[in-house]
């Protein structure tokens, strides 16, 4: 038996509305929510219309962005520690969200590692303290709701995502009235957990969730979870077909990195190209299922609840092989921006140093006795220049290198293979150094990310092993791309490097027209740009007769100019090195 | 977890007024600073059933590597790498739940095991040391510490500190034991393993090796036993493990996400049945989770007097030249962990085939590291196997 799209015709459903009471019935089944949508008043009425449907007086805790670690985990209050004279302990937001909802703002900002510690702790429902001589086990049971404001393929780190069970984008979906009644949501939380779910059901939503290509079997689970909270607010006890596609259109569709059916025989065969917004969803599924139909109808149906904007915007992704989620979320070091504090040293804080006040008072606190002699006990404490403690910094700002290879022409397979080489040395260098190394390839009209920012070996090495070669040398889309990648590590608080290896005979230009003398002029308007950055470049020259069209690029870019005919790997690596900024002291203490 | 018990209300922390929480066990009042009252520890957030270890889908490897981890904590831990949603941290959890419970002295602040005190145990080393030898000490059964090293743990909870409270409120130089101290004995399991603070993983390194841990700081010097099995997990996409760090994990495991549908419909429905109604779930699968103990606890009096045979030593100094792993420690952990394997089998001596199945999880990390053959070191694995068991 296989589930009959036509018993109700899902598209065009207000999923927007369905994820509200959805968030408002089974927040914990759900996990939360992944909401794009740029700050206004839509996101706005969202937000105060699950406010309004969720439990009365649950806690909304705001955890916004750049949260200091202290203030998430909690630990010692130190106004109150230090007012009372003895230890006070202070709650922190996790633990505070307990039984409500956690609103991440600027979710695409979180780092890895706040991403890691909220993730863990929404799983286990619980948070464990160990800080500051303080051990604490609090109950944090909460559902996230993930505020994104990511342009383009910026997304939150997929560990966070992963246990985001919706997907909403406000700008495909719009929110117009809350679907249900206050009322009615109350009813079908107090019906939910009645509400069964038969066997067939969880294996078609798995089947569809396998064939959108997700690895990961939370998708599937949470689709479950979503699919019941659907059932109980249409009154039902057992989960129909209905409810279980629109949960695979909240939950599984918008992770799609495949498309089910005809692809899916056929994973490494070319994705389909972008389909023009106005393209309408499948309204059939295709006739030649000829593997396995209940995926194909389940997972159709799906799409078809999905907004055609949605939809176009998915494939377009899922065609050029990014994963929303994918991209960014090992880009980030931990913290490089304010940069991590590693540790205390007894120091003056009046240099400009921040004060480790917990340290100072651990420092002081043996000598108490001795110094207050008759008053000790009377609550206040008397500290000493020589108990002071300042935080210890990371000590040297990480780089970035980013290499932007010409995949163009004939020369394409030999300079690839001299690039990965040296890619994958460098890796190696910076396996040690803790840097990352990036890769940007153009050939044809495009340039293209095909690493993005990373120090996983793994993962590097199956980007390196597709690339391909050929085609025209659009020079000047390249360093624009190079450019905005740039400005990107740059906001994320690591230094780029970039590493340039072309012949530098541009032959496309900046709006996808071929022509040599228009594109060359592109190439040095957007060069000239480039060096706006201010950020070390260096221009390998790879021409087998080096020529002065490269040095003249380089000029533009101020970058150094390397011409190196037959680029050896090792050779590669060891301009860089030369190049790179010399690890530097504390940037600030 | 039910929605019920999902949104049931919880008074709100009054910002007004700090929370007054414990602290090293005891609720402190901040309105008579002089004389702290001590009330009852806080109630423990109610107990979270966790999700039965024999109930586990699939993933045979990271459940015989936990299970050879618990039979001999000698073969030095695990790390479990892979793919986000495999269950990794569900197992671990489950694990802790499964093992049999331990003996240890009354009142050792590090859980001494009765006639063999660690040297560098304060408390047990004052006992009188006969008695503690000779097992006469007074002893109860304990369960084995699951320790979690939280993300945000900072240094002072992780080795030890000075007692705060005690030296604020009476002038005291107190040691406050860390994790370490806690999961003496047992297993201290860091989840995201790759994020850790480096000056964490230093500490830890130096722990692990030494067996012992040794606290300077704040004037105090202490040093207190630390002998645990390290369990780490982790997403290889978010960051490397420092090479010397993975050294230390005797075992490790690529776990990834079952591709099979039937499979992957078993998960979902098991983890489905779970979060309806744990309590259920957990007494349906009670059985199977305490044959599971019940061998390791047979496995763990066995091993010690396992034999190993001649085949099967040389089977495995063989593969460990054929894949050219640096040092004895490969070696020892291989037969560790076969002797564990054939332990746990209920056999008497160790066979080539225990040293073939438990190859790769022993070996796989300490292949000499080429910076990008890292995804096919299992692969290397099993082609040194099969040309040294010529298959």
């Amino acid at each position: 038996m296989t589930a009959d799209p036509a018993r109700k015709d899902p598209a065009g459903a207000d999923l927007a509305g369905l994820a509200l009471a959805v968030m408002a019935i089974a927040p914990e089944a759900a996990g939360g929510i992944w909401l794009r949508a740029q700050p206004g008043p839509d996101r706005d009425r969202w937000l105060a219309a699950l406010r309004a449907h969720a439990l009365p007086a649950v806690p909304f805790r705001r955890m916004p962005a750049g949260i200091a670690e202290s203030r998430l985990i909690g630990g010692l209050d130190l106004a109150a520690t230090l007012a009372s004279g003895l230890p006070v302990t202070e709650r922190g937001l996790l633990a505070e969200a307990d039984g409500g909802y956690l609103v991440i703002s600027m979710a695409e900002r979180l780092d890895p590692w706040q991403a890691s510690l909220v993730s863990a702790t929404a799983e286990t429902g619980e948070l464990h303290v160990e800080r500051d001589g303080v051990t604490q086990t609090l109950p944090a049971h909460f559902a996230m709701v993930a505020l994104d404001e990511g342009i383009d393929d910026e997304a939150p780190p997929a560990i966070l995502t992963e246990r985001l069970g919706l997907v909403l984008d406000l700008a495909h979906a719009p929110f117009g009235e809350p679907l249900f009644t206050v009322d009615a949501v109350a009813a079908a939380r107090a019906r939910l957990p009645a509400v069964a779910t038969s066997a067939r059901i969880i294996g078609e939503l798995c089947a569809a969730a396998a064939g959108f290509g997700l690895a990961s079997l939370r998708p599937s689970l949470q689709a479950v979870g979503v699919a019941r909270a659907l059932a109980a607010l249409h009154g039902r006890l057992d989960v129909a077909d209905e409810d279980a596609i629109l949960a695979a259109a909240l939950v599984l569709a918008p992770r799609a990195v495949q498309w089910p059916s005809r692809q899916e025989q056929q994973e490494e065969a070319p994705p389909p190209l972008p389909q023009d917004a106005d393209t309408p969803p499948p309204e059939n599924p295709p006739e030649d299922q000829s593997g396995d139909p209940p995926d194909d109808v389940m997972s159709q149906s799906a799409l078809a609840a999905l907004p055609a904007g949605l939809l176009a915007d998915l494939k377009a992704r899922a065609a050029s092989g990014r994963q929303r989620s994918a991209g960014k979320a090992g880009a980030r070091e931990k913290n490089a921006r304010r940069g991590r504090a590693v540790g205390v040293k007894p120091g003056d804080p009046r240099t400009g140093a921040r004060l480790g006040l917990i340290d100072t008072l651990r420092a002081a606190a043996p000598w108490q006795k001795l110094r207050r002699g008759a008053s000790f006990g009377d609550g206040t404490i008397a500290v000493r220049r020589e108990d002071f403690r300042i935080v210890r910094r990371r000590a040297r700002r990480r780089t970035t290198t980013l290499f932007i290879v010409d995949a163009s022409g004939s020369s394409a397979l030999q300079r690839l293979g001299e690039a990965k080489g040296a890619v994958q040395l460098l890796l190696a260098e910076c396996y040690v150094r803790r840097d990352e190394v990036a890769l940007i390839t153009f050939r044809g009209r495009v340039a293209e990310m095909v690493l993005p920012p990373t120090r996983a070996l793994a993962r590097a090495a199956r980007a390196l092993a597709g690339l391909a070669g050929g085609g025209g040398t659009p020079l000047a889309t390249a360093i624009d791309t190079a450019r905005q990648v740039a400005e990107g590590i740059m906001r994320s608080g690591r230094t780029p490097v970039l590493v340039f290896m072309t012949d530098a005979r541009a032959n496309i230009g900046r709006d996808g027209q071929p022509g040599r003398e228009r594109a060359m002029a592109d190439a040095r308007q957007s060069a000239r740009e480039l060096a706006a950055l201010g950020q070390t470049t260096i221009l390998i020259d790879t021409a087998n007769k080096p020529g002065e069209a490269a040095a003249v690029l380089a000029d533009a870019m101020e970058a150094r100019y390397l011409p190196l005919p037959y680029a050896a790997p090792e050779m590669v690596v060891h301009a860089v090195s030369q190049e790179r900024p010399a690890p530097r002291a504390a940037q600030r203490a | 977890m039910s929605a019920e018990a999902y949104g049931a209300q919880r008074p709100l922390p009054d910002r007004e007024e700090p929370l007054r929480e414990t602290l090293g066990g005891h609720l402190l009042s901040v309105e008579r600073a002089s004389r702290p009252v001590r009330a009852a520890p806080a109630p423990a957030p109610r107990q979270r059933v966790p999700f039965p270890f024999s109930a586990i889908v699939a993933q045979e490897e990271m459940k015989n590597a936990l299970i050879l981890s618990a039979i001999d904590p000698t073969i030095g831990g695990v790390l479990i790498f892979g793919d986000r949603g495999t269950g990794k941290s569900t197992a671990i959890r489950a694990l802790a739940a499964l093992l049999p419970r331990m003996r240890a002295i009354v009142g050792c602040p590090y859980g001494c095991e009765p006639g063999r005190p660690a040297a560098s145990c304060e408390h047990c080393q004052r006992l009188s040391l006969d008695k503690v030898r000779r097992g006469q000490a007074e002893s109860h059964l304990v369960p084995v510490p699951v320790v979690d090293l939280p993300l945000g743990a900072t240094e002072d909870r992780v080795v030890g500190a000075l007692d705060l409270e005690r030296a604020l409120a009476r002038g005291e130089k107190a040691f406050q034991p860390g994790l370490l101290a806690k999961a003496h004995r047992g297993f201290l399991y860091i989840d995201e393993v790759n994020l850790l603070e480096d000056h964490l993983v230093d500490v830890l390194l130096d722990v692990a090796a030494s067996g012992e841990n040794v606290v300077e700081r704040e004037g105090l010097s202490i040093r207190h036993p630390a002998r645990f099995v390290l369990v780490g997990s982790g997403n290889p996409e978010e960051g490397e493990l420092r090479p010397q760090l993975l050294d230390r994990f005797g075992l490790s495991v690529d776990v990834e996400t079952p591709s099979d549908l039937e499979t992957r419909i078993e998960v979902v429905r098991r983890r489905d049945a779970f979060d309806r109604d744990p309590e259920a779930f957990a007494d349906a699968w009670r059985g199977r989770d305490a044959g599971i103990r019940r061998r390791i606890s047979a496995a763990r009096k066995k091993v010690g007097s396992m034999t190993t045979s001649e085949a099967a030593l040389r089977r495995a100094t063989e593969l460990c030249i054929a894949l050219g792993t640096d040092g004895l420690r490969g070696e020892l952990t291989l037969i560790r962990a076969a002797r564990a394997l054939a332990a746990y089998q209920g056999e008497d001596s160790v066979e080539e085939e225990h040293v073939r199945i438990v190859a790769p999880m022993a070996l796989r990390h300490r292949l000499r590291r080429s910076p990008l053959d890292d995804s096919r070191a299992t692969a290397r694995v099993e082609r040194a196997i099969g040309e040294v068991f010529g298959s």
